[in-house]
């Protein structure tokens, strides 16, 4: 009888977490005259043409894009810089640890708003403005630190027995780490690109700063066109929409190495 | 577990360091210059000593964020975490519903947060949001805009819906990794689920709910997207909090020099408070004090 | 460095950075010499040198924020109780 409660606790709960985007959705497929018009549960005239405007405009699209772009770029960079890191933390100990440990995660914690300024420069500096790799780069600030807490505690759940053994058999240490660690904690490095690509994704101040056209992410096109058109509720609701799916098919992709790879960490 | 003491182990962390302190470092000191002057123009400014830091130290609207930062804050983890947890309890432990549960708790976390606000004004609107013409329908007068409490609670609303699944999802992974064989012996001695709960689960979870309490705190207490495309800060100065008092100061007035000093000081009470939760958090049910 | 005018640096901030690159640089200095063991001293808290360090800065900077928050003095003797209590702390923390 318990867990029957728990069971209908738990299913309205997710209920209630998809209504906003559920609402979303339905304003996504009426007409503005319609959504203000008259209020429905559910879009009585369906119409696609928010998502057409969308899909045909490049404006909108390249913004989508973009987007991808950078946030793959971040993703690939974090793994590859902060997996041998977060090796060196779980296995050794070494001047400085704990408290670099503690530095990377201070970088979370700086308001961003007013670095913007020092970004905008530093990145001009270096003629990095307006590119894919400089939104990536920037990203790194607060991915790379959580992706090296992240994978150091599924690390520290890998005995030490195993590295010993290989080392023993003659593995030298790049080899080990690639062909037997790395697979070892397979479903840890999906947890951990999943979470990279989230905060990536997410993140819209620095992107919007360090961009002007070339590599606008879609948030910011976003935003602009909002101020610009007033108060299109269908569009805004179809683009909202589609800054859901990118992300939920990464989830849907992942969705075994999160369930698995959480089982796996130490955590 | 002992780990070998071996400082070549440097090398392995170098590239992590190199690729951080180049986004952090040099902005970091850009920012601490800015503070100890007054700044017309590229090449005009003038040096100031500690002059913002007074200014600064002294504004009462930034006290009033500040106390409206730290309730909000304290009110992110007190409702979060142990909804969470709760979640996490009661998710079932494996199979397709599982993955399906992770999957929808993921959704909120992978929408940019810009399009939080947005979702949550076509939510609460009165006129053609859900929850807005629900509530008025019930006979209870509900305006984001223009209450102060409405606004409170819509923002406590948008932030419980978006972050606690990332407490769950991290609390569910707590979970998993306990041995079936723990449950078992709990069997055994016929220990009742507070007892499992107390004993094998919360101190088995101590690790992810560290990761999940200092990163509600951090983000919470740098909250900006999302209540300033709900509300602009609003009613009134209301739902002011400290990002977007910041914000207002830096872009709006482009006072570099006194919002530079505010970020410092910004900077330094997260600090604080994350170095006091890691220690206490890192301590707790170890037994060592 | 010209490319990097933008930072505008003035003499306080670079001196006040290149003092904490100096003790950085000694304190991984010393500890490499003689490397540091975990204490109790007067913090709740066992610590070690570099622990020990970062109490006392972030200490510090807090006395410096409350000297100028209250009072109209010269922030020169808040440095001044900052170093006595980074002393402190290094020594008896």
């Amino acid at each position: 009888m318990r867990i029957r409660k728990r069971t209908v606790a738990l299913t309205l709960y997710l209920v209630l977490l998809l209504l906003p985007v559920y609402w979303m959705l339905n304003m996504s497929l009426r007409f503005n005259a319609d959504i203000l018009g008259t209020f429905r549960l559910f879009p009585s005239e369906f119409t696609l043409a928010n998502y057409v405007k969308i899909f045909t405009d490049p404006a909108w699209y390249s913004g989508y894009v973009n987007s991808i772009i950078y946030v793959s770029m971040n993703t690939a960079i974090s793994l590859l810089v902060a997996l041998p890191a977060a090796y060196a933390f779980s296995r050794y100990r070494f001047i400085g640890d704990k408290h670099m440990f503690f530095w990377l995660l201070t970088n979370r914690m700086a308001p961003p708003a007013v670095f913007l300024l020092p970004f905008f420069q530093l990145y001009s500096t270096f003629g990095l403005i307006d590119t894919h790799i400089a939104v990536a780069i920037s990203h790194c600030l607060f991915n790379v630190p959580l992706a090296v807490w992240i994978l150091e505690g599924f690390m520290s759940g890998v005995p030490r027995e195993i590295d010993e053994t290989a080392y023993i058999d003659g593995y030298s240490f790049p080899r080990f780490f690639l062909t037997v660690f790395i697979p070892l904690i397979r479903a840890g490095v999906g947890a951990t690109a999943f979470f990279c690509f989230m905060f990536s994704w997410v993140e819209l101040l620095l992107a919007r700063t360090l961009t002007t056209t070339e590599a606008k992410p879609i948030a910011a096109t976003m935003t602009r066109t909002v101020s610009a058109t007033g108060l299109d509720w269908g569009l805004l609701a179809a683009a909202g929409i589609l800054t859901i799916v990118p992300g939920a098919l990464v989830i849907w992709f992942v969705r075994n190495y999160m369930a698995k790879g959480f089982a796996l960490g130490r955590v | 577990m002992d780990k070998t003491h071996d400082n070549k182990a440097w090398f392995l962390v170098i590239p992590v360091f190199v690729i951080v302190a180049f986004s952090a470092i040099i902005p970091l000191m850009t920012v601490v210059n800015y503070s100890l002057q007054d700044i017309f123009g590229p090449n005009e400014r003038y040096f100031v000593g500690t002059e913002w830091f007074r200014e600064v130290l002294n504004d009462s609207r930034l006290h009033g964020a500040l106390y409206r930062q730290l309730l909000f804050s304290g009110l992110v983890l007190l409702i979060e975490v142990p909804l969470g947890v709760a979640i996490a309890l009661a998710m079932p432990p494996r199979g397709w519903t599982a993955s399906l549960c992770l999957v929808l708790l993921a959704i909120p976390l992978l929408i940019p947060w810009n399009v939080i606000g947005t979702i949550w004004i076509i939510f609460t609107r009165p006129d053609i949001g859900l929850l807005g013409r629900t509530i008025n329908g019930l006979g209870i007068p509900f305006d984001h805009t223009a209450a102060p409490l409405d606004a409170w609670v819509t923002v406590m609303l948008m932030e419980v819906w978006h972050w606690t699944p990332l407490v769950a999802l991290l609390a569910y992974a707590g979970l998993r990794a306990i041995p079936e064989a723990y449950y078992q012996a709990a069997r055994i001695d016929g220990a009742s689920a507070w007892a499992v709960f107390k004993y094998i689960q919360l101190p088995k979870m101590r690790g992810v709910l560290t990761i999940a309490i200092l990163l509600r705190f951090m983000d919470s207490f740098l909250i900006y997207a999302e209540p300033f495309v709900l509300t602009g800060g609003g009613p009134g100065n209301s739902t002011t909090f400290l990002s977007i008092y910041l914000v207002k100061q830096a872009v709006g007035q482009f006072d570099l020099g006194p919002a530079a000093a505010f970020s410092i000081i910004y900077f330094l009470i997260v600090l604080l408070f994350s170095w006091v939760f890691y220690q206490v958090l890192q301590r707790v049910g170890t037994g060592d004090k | 460095m010209e490319a990097f005018e933008w930072m505008a640096w003035t003499g306080p901030s670079a001196t006040f950075f290149a003092v904490i690159f100096a003790i950085l640089v000694g304190m991984t200095v010393w500890d490499l010499r003689s490397p540091s063991v975990p204490r109790r001293g007067f913090l709740p808290l066992e610590t070690t040198r570099g622990d020990r360090l970062f109490i006392g800065l972030l200490g510090s900077a807090y006395v410096n924020l409350l000297w100028i928050g209250v009072t109209t003095l010269s922030p020169w003797y808040s440095l001044a109780m900052a170093v006595v209590l980074l002393a402190l702390v290094m020594r008896y923390g």
